[in-house]
């Protein structure tokens, strides 16, 4: 198969202006004969079904949620970068690409990235008028804040509630065609396959997570914007329902997956406290431009603070390994997301962990505290040696700053972090690999789309903190609405599709088999026991650092996993019913699949970069090494139970320059 | 692994079982050993897993981000909705605020226009319909002049956004005495009106919602404020008045 | 008209109604409570019943004392009507036993109001009735004779506290129904609204008590 990613020709930054101004448009009249299926409304799913209402075609969307505000795109916190350059501070497009391109370590394609800079800013626009309440300055104006791995201001921000407040802006949008019935809004309906007609995507089957019943849905394409697969670890920030069920079933049906090894391991998180956790929680970002990070210099006094017999405070100075800020001497704690979270993994390895499981590292706002407090006391002239004056002006600083963070944390932990420093501990956030696109955000199946977190474009082998919004938000306002047309207009006079077609009645009676299998398959344990062990394994040898040896036992153990599964798994309840049981058997078998496929991936790429890690290819001071003569394509695997292929697509530079990035 | 000794406690749940919309429900009575680091949801998920290990049905639930910001948790702890901590979702809520052999009764959101769909989950569209209704600026994409061309007052913005924090959790329906919706729908309804960009269209908007909300059969409003109280992100009963206001406004003014 | 008609059956317009006529029997009982008052002046009477024969027998009175018993009624209706509605909208009631920390008043202002129009048509047949139907009664020796009752006495100063619970709800109330919320004024609002509900109460109350122990 030979993949084209039908990047238009030109310079960087003409390229999709020309492409827009040239590409061929379907008429008012027409849009309304056409019809399209849009499978998730989250940030990228609810901006394309809005837009694409607006422009016109018959939309139908389909959502597992009983609405399309639960999206998990409620959850991002810390922000959406555009490059305004409101802060004069010397953003452009370019930046916002060059930053994007070197952030994913030089796996992602010049074209799209750049592409997403450029219509960045019409974001904020659109936002900001349908009454997005970003935060603003005294002057009325825009606020903006700074993320890591940048050296601009660029990121806009509503409270810690950012991925909210977008979301309801689209859903509201969404709201709005559907009351004037451009949109028919179906809730509580799972994707449950992929069908085709004459080798184009022509509709879903879905079940009605209600009533269980299984229905067919014709239109002239599919757009798939179904998210992310973090829960494959079974343990992520990720909310508990996201799952790769929608893209793996289109993989099934001979999508490619691109780079399913690409996963973003967050630092700063809540350490997993017991067995009985499901979900992480995480811990924005913002924290480290004021914390450090440490461990306790002997292992002593790590046993001890484990064991509660000590706390951080009782630690001394001289005692503690403040280790981003030895390794890493010119980042320090700001270095980018995946060499922090490696190098906890690291401390931890060592014996110095300080999480009750021996899995967390500390964060400590004490200096900040001491150093906010000293400036406060100098500049109101109060007196400078009174410590208690400086712990509680200093106290108030922070807590003006991370105050809300600062609640969540003692909420979860019970702990007070400004007395005490907070643990934490990385953990799964974000997934870079996704269904392979090429320029139109089209999959390698004619007629079938995806947008956001579920496609694999834009974020190379690691995503930059605040882009993930911003890629949602232009896949489904600004790109989709132009490139579907590439497809639909030469649809036009393709008449309704039947949605009764042969293709239809067995794609329908596939899944009724699948959903019968599970239900009567009597085992005798439980689904929520497989996911658990499922995640062990893919934590243990795809998790943040990677060998050969372990991912081939890897991939052997989730095989066996997977057998054991379909022979044993006990799914309580009918199918005819409300089921959550049943929903997540589902979801955890196809999560088997592609999670033996990231293995693949990962031990494919015999090369360090971004979120992955492997231990084989280190520089000799312990750093990742990036191998771009034979490492710079995007892997796209296409599914065959016992031995998926690989395509690649390589990947070319002509605006930047590769280099390896040091932090020291 | 190391793993330091917690606090086992002893609590009897008492579960509202509802099998369907139609069948009767009742309340059954399960042991669960639970420790005090536990959220709510995790010490549901333990008992779950052992109803499942027992061969029986898992007390069906909503939730999904387990964070306090998705909207989807629901259940009344207790008689409170999101149980005794204020400003706090069920998920957020852990069980260190309860005592080592407590009796906890927990039932899903009562009110006419939540129709009970199984167990604890309730069904929330009618919120849907209210936003259909008007809860929206309509601006189609690409329509939008530039994001700084209308400066915003940083307190208005400020208030609106205390309104826009609204998670849609339904809480403020549940814990009325009346069932109603006002809250909600005065958050919504704040949140734009508020606004320079929402004042275009902000009567037909408070009016509209207002009464989509009558026709979803919530109930009426009579400034109880144990919504306010419940709320989990503490939304205000001053939106309530404002609404009433433009809703007068709405009513009085134009044709 | 047919906006109109919308707004009163809408369930803001109701609360309106609620209010507005709510706010007038507010101001009805301090009218009331100044004329009942000179029961207490020491004169056999006679400021009282000059006042009384006034009240019933000019025709502006008049005409307001009917706008007063329609808008009683019209504040009793709609406020049972909007009672209904309501139960039926919240359906089931929770087992569990705690709730919020909101007033037990402002969840029974139904019973509360039931008992007060309860009051009133007993109070109208006891003095009222007899006013308008017995000729050149003396009513300071009616009010006398009633309130040498102990069991009428009791009434009353129940029934007034039944009142004073309706109003420590009703009067902030009515002001946030009518939109009239402001993070400056509320204070004021609620300081007025509870002196109200406690002094006014408390002053019907003393009558009978009075007249009891003084006659
Ligand atoms: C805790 C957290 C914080 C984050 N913070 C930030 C941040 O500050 N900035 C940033 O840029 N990014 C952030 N991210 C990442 C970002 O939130 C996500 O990548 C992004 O929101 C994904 O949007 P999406 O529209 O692609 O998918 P989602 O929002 O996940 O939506 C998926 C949709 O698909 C539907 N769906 C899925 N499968 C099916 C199916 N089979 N059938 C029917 N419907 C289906 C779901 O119901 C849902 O509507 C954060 C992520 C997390 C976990
Ligand atoms: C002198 C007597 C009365 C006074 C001064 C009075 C005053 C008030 C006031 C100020 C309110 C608040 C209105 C609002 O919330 O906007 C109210 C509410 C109410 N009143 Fe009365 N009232 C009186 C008698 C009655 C009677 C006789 C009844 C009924 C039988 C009644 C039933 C109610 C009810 C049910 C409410 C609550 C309405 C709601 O749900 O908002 N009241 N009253
Ligand atoms: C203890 C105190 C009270 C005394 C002594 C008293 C006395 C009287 C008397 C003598 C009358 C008949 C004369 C008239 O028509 O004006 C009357 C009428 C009336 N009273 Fe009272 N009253 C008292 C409390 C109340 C209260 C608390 C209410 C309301 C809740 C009330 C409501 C009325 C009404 C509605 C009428 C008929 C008014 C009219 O026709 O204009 N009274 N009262
Ligand atoms: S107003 Fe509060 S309680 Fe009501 S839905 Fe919104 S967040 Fe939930
Ligand atoms: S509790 Fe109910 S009565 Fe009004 S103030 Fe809140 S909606
Ligand atoms: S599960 Fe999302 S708010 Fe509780």
């Amino acid at each position: 198969m030979k993949l084209d990613s039908k990047i238009p020709a030109g310079a960087l930054g003409d390229k999709w202006t020309e492409y827009k101004s040239k590409m061929p448009l379907v008429a008012p009249n027409n849009k309304r004969r056409l019809d399209v299926i849009i499978v998730g409304t989250g940030l990228a799913g609810a901006s394309a079904a809005a837009t694409l209402g607006e422009l016109g075609y018959n939309v139908k969307a389909f959502t597992f949620h009983d609405s399309p505000r639960r999206a998990h795109s409620i959850a991002a916190q810390g922000g959406i970068n555009a490059s305004k350059n409101y802060q004069n501070d010397g953003d452009s497009d370019f930046r916002l690409f060059y930053d994007t391109i070197k952030g994913g370590d030089y796996r992602s394609r010049e074209a799209n990235v750049h592409r997403l800079a450029e219509v960045s800013g019409d974001i904020i626009d659109q936002c900001v008028a349908q009454g997005v309440p970003f935060a603003r300055e005294y002057g009325g104006l825009l606020d903006n804040r700074s993320f890591g791995g940048v050296q601009v201001s660029r990121t806009f921000y509503a409270r810690g509630q950012t991925g909210q407040q977008l979301l309801i802006g689209a859903y509201q949008a969404l709201s709005r065609q559907i009351s004037l019935g451009k949109v028919t809004m179906y809730n509580r309906h799972e994707m449950m396959d992929l069908v085709m007609v004459d080798g184009k995507a022509r509709g879903i089957i879905t079940r009605n997570l209600l009533t269980g019943e299984i229905e067919s849905h014709s239109a002239h394409c599919v757009i798939l914007a179904t998210g992310g697969y973090g829960n494959v670890f079974y343990l992520s920030t990720n909310a508990m329902n996201c799952n790769v069920s929608a893209t793996w079933k289109a993989v099934k049906k001979g999508a490619l997956m691109a780079n399913p090894c690409f996963t973003q391991i967050h630092p700063t998180c809540i350490p997993v406290s017991g067995d009985y956790q499901s979900k992480l929680t995480l811990m924005s970002e913002s924290l480290r431009n004021d914390g450090r990070i440490w461990v306790p210099k002997k292992k002593e006094d790590a046993v001890a603070i484990r064991e509660g017999r000590k706390k951080g405070i009782d630690i001394a100075e001289d005692d503690r390994d403040y280790y981003l800020e030895r390794r890493y001497p010119a980042f320090g704690n700001l270095v980018p997301r995946d060499v922090a979270s490696r190098a906890a993994k690291t401390a931890c390895d060592e014996g110095n962990g300080v999480a009750p499981t021996g899995l967390g590292v500390f964060l400590d706002f004490a200096s900040a505290i001491d150093r906010y407090g000293k400036a406060e006391v100098h500049s109101k002239g109060l007196n400078a040696s009174d410590t208690a004056l400086i712990t509680k002006l200093g106290t108030q600083v922070i807590e003006e700053k991370y105050g809300n963070l600062f609640e969540m944390y003692e909420k979860i932990t019970g702990e007070n972090p400004y007395t005490n420093p907070m643990k934490i501990y990385p953990a799964v956030h974000y997934t870079m690999g996704g269904l392979w696109v090429d320029y139109n955000l089209e999959t390698n199946i004619s007629g079938l789309f995806a947008l956001g977190e579920c496609n694999f474009s834009d974020h190379g082998a690691n995503r930059l903190g605040a882009s993930a919004l911003m890629q949602g938000l232009a896949d489904g306002y600004f790109v989709i609405p132009y490139t579907v047309g590439t497809f639909l207009s030469d649809e036009i006079r393709v008449p309704t599709i039947a949605n009764d077609s042969p293709e239809f009645l067995k794609a329908e009676q596939e899944v009724k088999d699948r959903v019968n299998n599970l239900i009567n398959n009597n085992g005798t344990e439980s689904v929520e026991s497989f996911h658990k062990r499922l995640g062990k394994i893919m934590w243990e040898y795809c998790g943040m650092s990677r060998n050969a040896a372990g991912l081939e036992k890897g991939r052997e153990e989730i095989r066996k996993l997977r057998a054991e599964f379909h022979d044993n798994v006990y799914v309580p309840g009918t199918a005819d019913d409300y089921n959550p049981e049943l929903e997540k058997a589902v979801r955890v078998a196809d999560f088997m699949e592609h999670g033996e496929l990231m293995m693949l991936d990962a031990l494919d790429r015999a090369e360090s970069c971004g979120g992955h890690f492997r231990e084989e290819y280190i520089t000799d001071d312990g750093e990742a090494l990036r191998r771009d003569a034979e490492f710079t394509y995007v892997a796209a695997w296409e599914w065959d139970d016992v031995q998926p292929i690989l395509h690649k697509e390589e990947l070319e530079f002509e605006n930047v320059e590769l280099k390896t990035r040091s932090y020291k | 692994m190391h793993q330091t000794k917690l606090e086992v406690m002893k609590i009897k749940l008492k579960v509202w079982r509802q099998k369907d919309n139609k069948s009767k429900g009742g309340f059954e009575t399960y042991d669960v050993v639970a420790n005090e680091h536990m959220s709510f949801l995790e010490m549901m998920d333990v008992l779950n897993e052992s109803l499942i290990n027992d061969r029986k049905e898992p007390v069906a639930f909503e939730h999904d981000c387990r964070e306090g910001i998705c909207g989807a948790c629901s259940m009344v702890i207790n008689g409170r909705p999101h149980g005794p901590s204020t400003g706090t979702t069920t998920c957020q809520l852990h069980m260190r605020h309860f005592k080592d052999g407590e009796t906890i009764v927990v039932e899903p959101w009562r009110s006419r226009a939540f129709p009970l769909i199984k167990d604890l989950v309730i069904n929330r569209s009618s919120f849907d319909h209210i936003i259909q209704a008007g809860g929206y600026v309509s601006v189609n994409t690409g329509q939008a002049p530039d994001g700084n061309a209308i400066p915003i007052d940083k307190d208005l913005a400020s208030t609106a956004f205390d309104a826009a924090a609204c998670i849609g959790c339904g809480a403020c329906v549940a814990a009325c005495p009346n069932g109603s919706a006002m809250l909600f729908t005065a958050a919504k309804v704040s949140h734009l009106n508020l606004m320079p960009q929402g004042k275009v269209e902000a009567y037909n908007r408070a009016k509209n919602m207002v009464d989509q909300m009558d026709k979803e059969g919530f109930g009426m409003c009579s400034n109880v404020g144990a919504c306010e109280a419940e709320c989990p992100k503490e939304i205000s009963l001053e939106h309530i008045a404002r609404l009433n206001r433009q809703y007068f406004s709405s009513i009085f003014s134009g044709g | 008209m047919k906006w109109l008609t919308n707004f009163l059956t809408s369930s803001i317009g109701r609360k309106v109604i609620m209010s507005l006529t709510g706010l007038f029997l507010i101001a009805f009982l301090k009218v009331h409570l100044i004329g009942n008052l000179q029961l207490l002046v020491n004169d056999g009477g006679e400021s009282f019943n000059t006042y009384a024969k006034f009240m019933t027998t000019n025709p502006l009175i008049k005409f307001i004392s009917w706008g007063l018993y329609l808008l009683i009624l019209l504040h009793a209706v709609v406020g049972i009507m909007i009672y209904l509605k309501n139960r039926k909208a919240k359906g089931v009631k929770y087992t569990g036993k705690q709730s919020a920390d909101v007033t037990w008043a402002s969840k029974n202002m139904a019973l509360l109001g039931t008992l007060i129009l309860a009051f009133i048509l007993i109070h109208m047949g006891d003095f009222w009735w007899k006013m308008h139907n017995g000729v050149n009664v003396n009513l300071y020796e009616k009010v006398s004779t009633t309130f040498s009752n102990p069991i009428f006495v009791g009434f009353y100063v129940l029934a007034m506290i039944v009142l004073a619970l309706h109003l420590w709800h009703g009067f902030k109330s009515a002001f946030q129904t009518l939109g009239l919320n402001h993070s400056k004024y509320n204070p004021i609002i609620s300081f007025i609204g509870k002196a109200y509900s406690i002094i006014v109460p408390l002053a019907y109350a003393i009558i009978p008590i009075y007249f009891y122990f003084n006659r």
